[in-house]
């Protein structure tokens, strides 16, 4: 394998690891650097998640950072969600459904670099954690 | 990209949100899978290649997770979400 696919994989697991996943490092290196189809791109992408995630939440289940009841409830409503999500992308059909989103992730990133973070006492505050 | 979000939503803190956001984002991507596998293309064979790195990389960003402040974490997210969002409304 190329230096540059490893690195796309090193990189693609660290961002994964952070939650930082939706950048698609993996998506976007096989795009640009190999003739890769974008399905196939993207099915690549979600089964490489799978062992990356796997290992993440092992060593933060570890250290005791991993919150299950709440993982368990929305991983559940996530499930649904995608059930829904996948009938509405039917419906309005792909193009629609992606700007449609990316308007969303657009507005909603600039509130995230620019918006400053609030501190609240009923946050779980990571380094505060026995 | 909608996890982390709603985490912070629900209360939890920045990093917790981003941590625990791994762990649900598993069982979505699993089921993402599945649908792939069931219409017979997933692609095994192509994406293995990409995992012994892949899981250096995931080990190194659970180190980094603790290291990397919360502020800058954030920021981060924001620049890959509208990053993502732009190639949405592009494509």
């Amino acid at each position: 394998m190329s230096g540059i696919a490893l690195l796309a994989g090193l990189l693609s697991g660290l961002l994964g690891a952070m939650g930082l996943g939706g950048g698609a490092v993996l998506i976007l290196y096989l795009s640009l650097c190999t003739d890769v189809p974008q399905l196939q791109a993207q099915g690549i992408n979600l089964l490489f998640f799978l062992p990356i995630a796997a290992a993440a939440v092992t060593v933060y289940a570890a250290k005791r950072l991993i919150q299950w009841k709440m993982v368990l409830k929305i991983s559940l409503s996530g499930l649904a969600g995608s059930a829904v999500g996948l009938w509405l992308a039917d419906a309005l059909g792909g193009q629609w459904t992606a700007k449609l989103f990316g308007v969303f992730l657009i507005a909603a990133g600039i509130k995230e670099i620019f918006v400053k973070g609030v501190a609240k006492e009923r946050k779980k505050v990571y380094n505060n954690r026995k | 990209m909608i996890a982390v979000p709603l985490l912070k939503q629900v209360g939890f803190e920045q990093k917790q949100a981003h941590i625990n956001a791994v762990a649900i984002i598993l069982p979505i991507t699993a089921l993402s899978v599945i649908l792939y596998w069931r219409q017979g293309i997933l692609p095994f064979s192509e994406a293995v290649g990409y995992i012994p790195t892949g899981l250096l990389g995931a080990l190194l960003g659970t180190w980094l997770m603790k290291k990397i402040s919360a502020e800058w974490l954030k920021k981060l997210f924001g620049a890959l979400m509208v990053y993502a969002g732009v190639r949405l409304l592009a494509s």
